[in-house]
């Protein structure tokens, strides 16, 4: 060819195709598809616009799930492969990180119509900067042929073997109508692969789809008509009467939509990746040394339960960030239900000296129970001689009416009368916190200092309550000294 | 140059899959089936040896990348 590049044009593979398709076994230079396969023709007409739009360094193709699940062993491009029906998810998070990406889509109709129906109708809504190519084949090719959403009525597959009765199982599912009805897609054709005149309609939509996406306008939608000789069991000219007399009658190839015209290119805002932001979203100091803990003492587990929206995990994150504070291993654990209010919740926190192997606290040293119930269910969790501190307007509890191993010591503290003395009756599981630093004064887990910092650290972002809190905290712990 | 060039089809007989849809693409009928078969165990499509207009049905439907090339002389004023 070389020879006669002066001479001769060549109408062939185009460059972001890539010229062998390695994977497993030896026959590399075909396809996987099958024989007569429409996708083979639409990567082809997809590599020769993204060679023509000079667009191969900046194009991403998210494969689906699906015959074209390996679309990375063909585009020369950037390629991501992801769950079923999830592409315009995906699609959306690179085209958003990526400004500068042209983002495509490939899927056939059983990823597109039906798992992935939701993601394509909000990306599409939404005027994602993506190209989307519905690869419309009427069957579930990979698995073998079965019924899908764009199944015709009357045409039988493995699992409508008398045909798709609608009474049964619905009609099928008019994708470039639906999208139609939205606000933000730009453009939205249906093309076909039938014979060669539609191949090269269906060129030109590709074109205007990825144009439209160089110059980042918005959201493209090509339904492309693709044979499935396989599944549709017929031969060259069957696939070809059956896209053109059956399939387009009930999709009519046309173009729905092309506001390229009159749309501007979407501006976004930059996304900021860099350390320093990071580092400021998290609040995380550099300057500070980050050793392995080494000390030498058992690992002290606490377990704070409740309700939710008592402080219950909040509590918890405020012990963790006090032997954070002074260098201890630690691990914070939750649970909790799906409500914000009212729904048990409860976390395990353990302070170690050296690397926690597993966050989950099955015996705990220490329990705070915020309630009654909670108090009642956890209170068997607590080991031999270990504590538990709990809110006193659960009741009057000792050893014979709860349920707990031998030498547990059982303290009720009236928490909500500390913190409503101090002026906040929010506050009440400092209280308890303070009781627990009262009793842990002599040990040599955590400091006094270390609580305090604690709560700095946990109440950094509403820095009126860190002195209120730090009260309350010193009056849980005079109360303990004077009551216990 | 003594003859004016023509246009012709250069198919990769192992990439093909015998799915026929250049064969009846093609609206000059140039292309068949070949009574041999290629490595992979298909009948392959075959150039006739005359009849290409160069205008790339053949390719266009293929859904093979590698297994059709359309070549196509340019026009040479000074010829």
């Amino acid at each position: 060819m070389s020879d006669n590049k002066n001479t001769e044009r060549v109408i062939k593979k185009p460059e972001s195709l890539y010229d062998s398709f390695p994977r497993k076994g030896n026959d590399i230079y075909n396809t996987h598809y099958c024989a007569g396969c429409g996708h083979g023709i639409l990567h082809k007409l997809i590599g020769e616009v993204m060679d023509e739009l000079e667009i191969q360094d900046r194009c991403v193709m998210i494969s689906p799930v699906g015959c074209s699940v390996f679309g990375y062993y063909y585009f020369n491009c950037g390629n991501v492969q992801t769950a079923h029906g999830r592409a315009p998810a995906v699609a959306t998070g690179i085209s958003r990180a990526e400004d500068n990406a042209i983002v495509m889509s490939y899927q056939g109709d059983g990823d597109l119509a039906s798992i992935g129906l939701n993601e394509t109708l909000q990306a599409a809504n939404r005027g994602e900067k993506i190209a989307v190519f519905f690869v419309n084949n009427t069957v579930y090719g990979m698995t073998g042929g079965q019924m899908a959403p764009t199944t015709l009525v009357g045409e039988k597959t493995v699992t409508c073997q008398n045909g798709r009765d609608p009474n049964y199982a619905g009609y099928p599912l008019h994708m470039c109508e639906l999208l139609d009805n939205l606000e933000a897609p730009v453009f939205i054709e249906r093309v076909s692969l039938a014979n060669p005149i539609s191949i090269r309609k269906a060129k030109i939509a590709v074109k205007k789809a990825l144009t439209i996406q160089k110059e980042g306008k918005g959201y493209s939608f090509i339904e492309v008509l693709s044979p499935c000789p396989t599944n549709i069991r017929r031969d060259v000219e069957g696939v070809e009467d059956f896209l053109v007399n059956e399939m387009a009658k009930e999709f009519p190839v046309k173009r729905f939509r092309d506001l390229s015209k009159e749309r501007d290119p979407v501006e976004r805002n930059v996304s900021d990746f860099s350390t320093e932001t990071l580092d400021k979203i998290f609040g995380v100091d550099r300057s500070l040394e980050i050793s392995e803990g080494s000390e030498d003492f058992d690992d002290f587990k606490v377990k704070i339960v409740g309700f939710g929206g008592q402080g219950v995990l909040s509590t918890g994150l405020t012990l963790a960030e006090a032997a954070c504070s002074e260098g201890k291993e630690v691990s914070w654990y939750p649970s909790y239900g799906p409500e914000q209010r009212g729904g048990t919740s409860n976390c395990s926190v353990t302070i170690a000296g050296k690397t926690i192997g597993s966050p989950v606290v099955e015996e705990c040293d220490v329990l705070i129970a915020m309630n009654k119930p909670s108090l009642e269910k956890y209170s068997i969790d607590v080991c031999e001689n270990g504590i538990i501190l709990y809110d006193s307007r659960a009741g009057d509890y000792n050893a014979d009416n709860l349920d707990v191993k031998d030498g547990v010591k059982i303290i009720p503290i009236p928490a909500r009368d500390i913190a409503t003395e101090i002026g906040n009756a929010r506050a009440m599981n400092t209280a308890i916190l303070g009781a627990l630093m009262e009793l842990g004064k002599d040990s040599p887990i955590l400091s006094s200092d270390a609580f305090r910092n604690g709560i700095k650290h946990t109440f950094a972002a509403k820095p009126k309550l860190i002195d209120i809190n730090i009260e309350v905290l010193e009056a849980g712990a005079k109360w303990l000294r004077e009551n216990i | 140059m003594s003859e004016i060039q023509k246009p012709y089809p250069v198919i990769s007989k192992n990439n093909c899959k015998a799915c026929l849809r250049c064969v009846s693409a093609c609206k000059k009928d140039c292309l068949k089936l070949s009574d041999e078969i290629n490595d992979n165990g298909y009948q392959y499509a075959e150039y006739l040896g005359e009849g290409c207009t160069g205008c790339g049905d053949c390719y266009y439907t293929c859904p093979e990348p590698l297994a059709i090339e359309v070549h196509i002389p340019k026009r040479n004023k000074n010829l």
